[in-house]
């Protein structure tokens, strides 16, 4: 039985940040940024936009892209590291706004930046158990990077969504992998409004290492080299570092460009390699395979091999594309001060 | 305390779930049990989610949960069925002098899901429709 995505939908704020601005505050070399980093702006989400309202945007495009009943859907799954509430979960607002419940196995993932990949992990999976006939997984963040870290110039805000069923699939899902270790390279602990992490340690031993092994693994279960590939997509925490994994993996940069989303929309965190994986199938042919490896701090890696079927043309116009949103002309830019405001990082009077 | 009234509206903030009169086909938001024709058989109605603006007025000095986000738009929209609903105005620049070069009377707008406020610091967010430009 083959299982695959039948509907996506990827949902990006319309404020912005460039990269200029915010090493304009902390005294930041912005060419220095743009060229080591490859960062050139970021998403901000408006003051009235969270984690579940960006899930719920990109879930109803991907149902506009499904064309099925939303009450066919047996779970919804979303994975976040800014869900808006410690204890109550986001997918229960989502599912009730989609008017999915309450025949719907509800939950809210974590994982750092791979709880998308995890929800659409466990999704798909229960649609090849058998156990129903569709399921969600959706990736969201209003990502946090402290004032002044490096962090600042990437974490951005957006997500994606996936329904995952047996008939008009859009891209069947081949091989799935995924690569799990205890490596502390980034985290947040309780009460904590940022992030802390490793600096340099976040690279080898974590981001290159947990990719790099499940995309190898991956392909070796698929019997598949980079070549066999039109499209790769990796967590993007800048435009460096997918580029660079790619690269050792035997991609070349044509393969990574579709999917690259991060120079121009930051990264979305959980709603990374997702967003990015919906910008190729925006643009895939039939019979295209995509490799998608997502990363995820602390850490581990989920993979997927999707091969794009002939209804991928019938469905993509359905819904805003990707990059049509990252490019935007209903961009708005935001200065420092508007972006500290809009983000929360002002400490208000206790009235406000 | 407002979370039990926000839980009874769950079906219209979240929805747009109508009703509408089977007798003389009345679309109600939110819903009424009894028609202006005296009807009581109803059948629910999904509202659309795109229409334009009729009309709006910019609030400067709004009500204590919506001070951060001042100047605030409310609109009434006019929605593809007729159907005339108040929302907020949503994804406006953050510093705008004179609204009526950004909001014409007719602009098309869609219905977005978004958060309406906050109770307080520690209490419940609220969600539902405001509209933003097209």
């Amino acid at each position: 039985m083959k299982v695959g995505i039948v509907g996506y939908g990827a949902y990006i704020p319309r404020y912005r940040i460039k990269a200029e601005e915010i090493a304009k505050q902390w005294g930041d070399d912005p060419e220095a940024i743009k060229n080591g980093l490859d960062l050139y702006e970021k998403s901000v989400p408006g003051m009235d936009e969270d984690t579940i309202t960006i899930s719920y945007m990109a879930a109803k495009y991907a149902l506009q892209r499904a064309g099925i009943d939303p009450k066919e859907i047996g779970a919804l799954y979303i994975g976040s590291e800014s869900h808006p509430y410690a204890v109550k979960p986001s997918g229960t607002v989502v599912a009730e706004a989609l008017g999915i419940t309450p025949d719907v196995h509800v939950a809210d993932f974590e994982f750092a930046c791979k709880a998308g990949s995890e929800a659409m992990f466990v999704a798909y999976s229960h649609v090849k158990a058998g156990n129903m006939k569709y399921a969600m997984g959706i990736g969201a963040d209003t990502s946090q990077g402290a004032p002044g870290d490096a962090l600042e110039y990437s974490a951005a805000a957006g997500g994606a969504a996936f329904i995952f069923g047996t008939e008009n699939i859009v891209a069947e899902v081949e091989y799935t992998y995924s690569f799990t270790t205890d490596t502390p390279d980034f985290w947040r602990r309780e009460h904590e409004f940022y992030p802390q992490h490793a600096g340099r340690f976040t690279g080898e031993p974590a981001y290159f290492k947990h990719v790099l092994s499940c995309a190898r693994e991956l392909m070796k279960m698929a019997g598949a080299t980079p070549q066999d590939f039109a499209y790769a997509v990796f967590h993007m925490p800048n435009g460096k570092f997918p580029v660079r994994a790619g690269s050792i993996l035997g991609f070349k940069k044509e393969q990574l460009l579709t999917g690259l989303v991060v120079p121009w929309m930051g990264n979305t965190y959980s709603g990374s390699s997702p967003t990015g994986l919906t910008a190729i199938l925006d643009e895939a042919k039939p019979g295209d395979r995509i490799l998608m490896v997502s990363f995820g701090s602390g850490a581990g890696s989920d993979g997927f091999i999707f091969r794009v079927t002939d209804r991928i043309l019938e469905v993509r116009d359905k819904a805003p594309k990707t990059w049509e949103q990252i490019k935007s002309d209903k961009r708005m830019y935001l200065d420092y001060g508007l972006y500290a405001k809009f983000r929360g990082k002002i400490i208000l009077r206790p009235e406000l | 305390m407002l979370t039990p009234r926000v839980y009874t509206e769950i079906p219209q903030r979240y929805r747009l779930e109508a009703n509408k009169c089977k007798a003389c086909g009345k679309v109600f938001f939110p819903p009424r049990l009894v028609c202006t024709c005296g009807s009581q058989d109803f059948e629910p109605y999904r509202l659309p989610t795109r229409g334009k603006i009729v009309t709006y007025t910019v609030v400067r000095t709004p009500g204590f949960v919506f001070k951060l986000q001042k100047p605030i738009v409310l609109a009434i929209v006019e929605l593809e069925d007729g159907t005339r609903i108040m929302a907020q105005v949503t994804d406006l620049p953050p510093v705008v002098e004179d609204y009526s070069e950004i909001i014409k009377i007719g602009a098309e707008v869609e219905l977005v899901f978004r958060k309406i406020f906050s109770e307080q610091e520690a209490g419940i967010h609220v969600y539902g429709y405001k509209c933003r430009l097209i």
